[in-house]
């Protein structure tokens, strides 16, 4: 009875958080073998229902990885929420790998304390054994800290999971009446909110390095500006409003510059605009479009796309000594690229026969690799350890986000009940 | 008279093609594209048009335009596919626009560049403010002043007709032309 009553519970707490995402998650394709973990239902040994499934967040964390198979709860023949309530056994003989069993404990003042621990099932050693405390709002962060430190210790590969992505939406009413909304999500699609609301639209949000401002183009004076946003405050303000183009702000490494886009002095030229004195500084000179650009992980140089050479492609430009480099030779179509924090990739839009797709490129060998097999893409943003790409694509004739692997392996959606969504931008390591 | 108008579009358009070959505001490929057009359609006109440029133009010059001297027109242009190039087929109007705004100094004009869905948002933003300007260019070479003409470029942001198609996408690469009061 206990049992049925703590399940009744699981599954309107599962319902619950459902409906809160705007964005759900579907998983289209994995590697061929994931490692199979289960993830035992935490305890919880309180009258009231618990407040959250962390245990179903984990799950759902690890699974949308693409590199991990949990087993589901039917086919657990025990709850442990302690190490001494672990048989082995049962586990191994379930084919699983890895266990991650978890306890809550409710504390004064609406905190919670959650304990865990990872098992080696096979050679039955513990490879986790901590504790996390936070209130209530805290819950889900502290679910997706848990799946991060699991991802970390069995890939060698820290976690993305309690990141955030922002992204536009944008419904349209009838001819020249439309809604565009910045909004703010967890990477998993949960807790929307809203940072902007606007007739007008809305685009090309960038993070701040240490993850508390956007940087974002709004065209709600009619004309486009950039603005930058404090995202605790909400405090806003206009840095940008010439005539002409001011778009694709993208933060430097060191949280002091913006680069980007302006028109100002006849063409689409790349500046940088130092924050604090409101400096700005050219860095191309050219007759073509020069636009997008984002910088290596080093601040010293800048990558853009230029159509210089007749069609648009990625070039990277040494801040220091002024050198020009072409990076992108393929395709006849390649734009927005970012660079992986190692430097090594080159992620982009790529067209090829027709069809536009977000590509990488390896800056060493030379080779492309297609990753996504949708049309239309755009936008591709980059997760802080350099697992996933973000990126927006059409689905029969409606915006939606979409995430693939670096290696094209695991591939996933956030479709979104209502309107187009774009832009998404995937937030730096967040305190 | 509509002949006339046209070999007058046609050399401007070669001015044009010869300012953008010149000038630092226009791709080598947005120039190249020009001198083509501009050159073929020169071409086929120059039998009937070559010489009568002059005269025509201080023909135009006794009219006196009003606001119905344009209410007929087109104010939608068309444009290729990651191109800024303007079509030999809107000259027509584009001058009769030119010369409406040439007479009336207090008319302003807005130039909305856009682009169709396909590839990045910002370089298709670019891309709008692009053709809005050759559109701008047009104008002010046939004598509108730089003054009465704003660029606002929407890029993919706001298209005319919705649909992933050919037909969808020619018809939301445009500059459309909208008048102050």
């Amino acid at each position: 009875m206990k049992q049925l009553l703590r399940y009744g519970a699981l599954i309107g707490l599962l319902l619950a958080s459902l409906a809160r995402a705007e964005l759900t998650i579907e998983i289209t394709q994995g590697v061929d073998k994931p490692t199979p973990i289960a993830v035992a239902p935490f305890g919880w040994q309180q009258p009231q229902a618990m407040p959250e499934d962390i245990a179903s967040i984990v799950e759902a964390d690890l699974h949308r990885s693409g590199l991990f198979e949990p087993m589901a709860r039917q086919n657990m023949l025990s709850f442990p929420s302690t190490a001494g309530e672990v048989y082995f056994r049962d586990w191994r003989q379930g084919g699983q790998e890895y266990l991650l069993i978890g306890n809550i404990e409710p504390q004064a003042g609406d905190r919670y304390l959650i304990s865990f621990e990872l098992f080696d099932v096979l050679k039955e050693q513990r490879l986790i054994g901590e504790t996390l405390s936070g209130n209530r709002r805290q819950l889900r962060r502290m679910a997706h800290t848990i799946a991060d430190k699991v991802y970390e210790k069995l890939t060698g590969i820290p976690g993305a999971f309690s990141t955030q992505i922002v992204y536009v939406t944008a419904q349209r009413f009838s001819k020249d009446n439309y809604r565009y909304q910045l909004q703010l999500a967890d990477a998993d699609g949960a807790n929307p909110r809203q940072i902007l609301d606007s007739r007008e639209p809305i685009l090309s949000p960038s993070w701040s390095r240490d993850g508390k401002k956007l940087a974002y183009v709004s065209f709600e004076t009619g004309r486009p500006a950039i603005y930058i946003q404090n995202l605790a405050t909400g405090a806003r303000e206009k840095v940008t409003g010439f005539r002409g183009l001011n778009g694709a702000p993208s933060w430097s490494p060191d949280g002091r510059t913006l680069a980007l886009t302006l028109s100002k002095d006849g063409n689409p030229e790349i500046y940088t605009l130092d924050i604090a004195t409101r400096k700005l500084t050219r860095i191309t000179k050219h007759y073509g479009i020069d636009t997008e650009p984002t910088w290596s992980a080093d601040g010293r140089s800048i990558i853009f796309t230029s159509n210089r050479g007749g069609q648009p492609q990625i070039y990277q430009k040494e801040l220091a000594t002024g050198w020009i480099e072409r990076l992108s030779f393929d395709g006849d179509y390649n734009a927005k690229a970012h660079l992986t924090q190692d430097g090594r990739h080159l992620v982009m839009v790529h067209r090829e026969r027709g069809v536009f797709n977000i590509a990488v490129q390896d800056l060493k060998t030379g080779r492309l690799d297609v990753l996504s097999q949708t049309s239309l893409d755009e936008s591709p943003s980059i997760a802080p350890n350099g697992s996933m790409v973000i990126y927006a694509t059409k689905q029969a004739g409606k915006e939606v986000l979409s995430v693939v692997s670096l290696d094209g392996q695991v591939k996933y959606k956030l479709p979104s009940k209502q309107g187009n969504v774009r832009e998404p931008s995937w937030s730096p390591y967040l305190q | 008279m509509r002949v006339g108008n046209f070999t007058k579009a046609v050399a401007v358009a070669a001015t044009v093609a010869w300012m953008a070959g010149c000038s630092t505001t226009d791709t080598t490929s947005d120039s190249g594209e020009m001198m083509d057009k501009g050159s073929q359609q020169q071409d086929s006109a120059s039998s009937s048009g070559t010489g009568s440029d002059g005269q025509m133009h201080s023909g135009h010059m006794a009219d006196k335009m009003g606001k119905d001297a344009i209410a007929d027109l087109q104010t939608v242009f068309y444009f290729d596919f990651d191109k800024a190039v303007v079509r030999p087929v809107g000259f027509e109007d584009l001058s009769a626009h030119a010369k409406y705004l040439a007479d009336n100094p207090n008319a302003r004009v807005v130039l909305e560049g856009h682009a169709d869905e396909r590839g990045t948002r910002e370089y298709n933003i670019a891309l709008g403010e692009r053709r809005a300007k050759a559109v701008s260019r047009f104008l002010t070479v046939q004598g509108a002043a730089s003054e009465q003409i704003e660029v606002v470029s929407y890029g993919e942001e706001r298209p005319a007709v919705t649909g992933s198609n050919e037909a969808a996408w020619s018809k939301n690469r445009r500059v459309e032309l909208k008048y102050g009061r």
